[in-house]
């Protein structure tokens, strides 16, 4: 057990084996478990943030169908109130078509009164002159007495 | 000029063992989920990354790669310790080698020549830190300050000679006298020979054996941990310019 030359021999070869071993194994190796190490980190980042995006989308689900249910009410109240205001317009225009109708049909038997009456009367003038005829025993001149029956029709 | 060729040759394969197998890892290593021995690798990758970065201030892209190199090659040659002790020079006695050292480490050159190369980048990283002036500041007015200059010479210069003496000798007395353990256990067989007597001391070197093996697992693990982790404070205490 001396030192002799081998001491030399033994340096480089150290030497020599750190070089190779930076070269083709820590070099490469733990260049790939950097990366390694920045994938995984990266990863959970990124599950990190999708958790968190979730929690946003969710809370913006929450409102959109808060939103959406409110503005269902709105729509469902302002169609009962469409709704009641049509019963009420449909009420309104039964009513005047009602009133409308009673008032042709007032019309109506009014017009046929008068007529009766014109009928009436004109019946009552020809059996006055009938009667007239009869006791005055004698043609009457139609003609001539036209006023006079006339005049005595419109008294009737 | 003696080359203690057993010691270079078995280093040499050893490393060469790690840079193949360590290439293979790498060429198919995949970025997803690892297979099971780019796992393990990859937790050796981290362990001492920790270290590295646990006791080195500030950042050096040669310090981790060194640290592992250390810890991974002073392991396997601590790890020959564990073959049989007879059995690798018995094969190379076949092909005509009669002398075969096995653990690298229990040659006083290797780990000397590691602490040496240590050593060597402490000098050059303290230089090139503190700059030359810087360094021999050091020398003269530390530890007592500036009214003992001759002695903190002399104590500043033992301190930085005895780290890579102390990093050296204590990878190398611990090899050597686990070594010398598992030779002093195998003789325990052999002396016995062949006889009643082997009824009893054969079990007993077979549990002694065990004993030592369980035991050393856990010693060579410790040096080159310890080796490495010197390696780096030396290095990181290179690299703070006052301490």
């Amino acid at each position: 057990m001396n030192i002799t030359v081998t001491l030399f021999a033994q340096m480089i070869a150290f030497g020599l084996l750190i070089w190779f071993v930076n070269k083709v194994m820590w070099g490469p190796l733990s260049a790939l478990m950097e990366a390694r190490q920045k994938r995984i980190a990266d990863g959970l980042s990124a599950a990190e943030k999708g958790k968190h995006e979730q929690e946003l989308a969710e809370k913006r689900a929450i409102e959109v169908i808060k939103e959406a249910k409110d503005q269902a009410q709105e729509i469902v109240a302002h169609g009962q109130k469409r709704a009641a205001e049509i019963v009420d317009e449909a009420k309104e225009t039964a009513r005047a078509e009602g009133d409308r109708i009673i008032a042709a049909a007032n019309a109506e038997i009014e017009r046929e009164v008068t007529q009766a009456k014109e009928a009436l009367r004109a019946q009552v003038a020809a059996l006055a002159v009938a009667g007239a005829e009869k006791v005055l025993k004698r043609e009457i001149d139609a003609k001539a007495h036209e006023d006079l029956l006339k005049d005595l029709a419109a008294q009737i | 000029m003696t080359w203690n060729i057993d010691t270079i040759v078995i280093s040499l394969l050893l490393g060469v063992l790690m840079i193949v197998v360590g290439s293979k890892v790498s060429k198919n290593a995949v970025e997803g989920v690892p297979g099971r021995f780019q796992n393990f690798v990859e937790m050796i990758l981290e362990f001492v990354q920790t270290q590295v970065k646990d006791s080195f201030p500030g950042h050096n892209p040669l310090i981790a790669p060194m640290a592992l190199t250390i810890f991974v090659w002073v392991w396997l040659m601590n790890f020959m310790d564990l073959i049989p002790v007879d059995l690798l020079p018995v094969i190379a006695g076949w092909f005509g080698i009669h002398y075969l050292k096995v653990v690298p480490t229990t040659d006083l050159n290797t780990p000397m020549a590691m602490a040496l190369m240590v050593f060597a980048l402490t000098l050059f990283y303290n230089v090139k830190v503190k700059g030359l002036a810087g360094y021999l500041k050091m020398f003269l007015f530390h530890p007592f300050g500036k009214f003992a200059m001759p002695a903190n010479i002399v104590m500043t210069a033992i301190e930085e000679v005895a780290k890579p003496l102390s990093l050296g000798l204590r990878l190398f007395g611990n090899m050597f006298a686990g070594e010398l353990v598992f030779l002093l256990i195998a003789l325990l067989g052999g002396a016995a020979a062949l006889g009643a007597g082997l009824l009893i001391w054969f079990p007993l070197q077979v549990v002694l054996d065990l004993g030592w093996l369980l035991f050393h697992i856990l010693v060579i693990t410790l040096q080159a941990f310890i080796f490495m982790v010197l390696t780096i404070v030396y290095l990181g205490m290179a690299h703070t310019s006052d301490h």
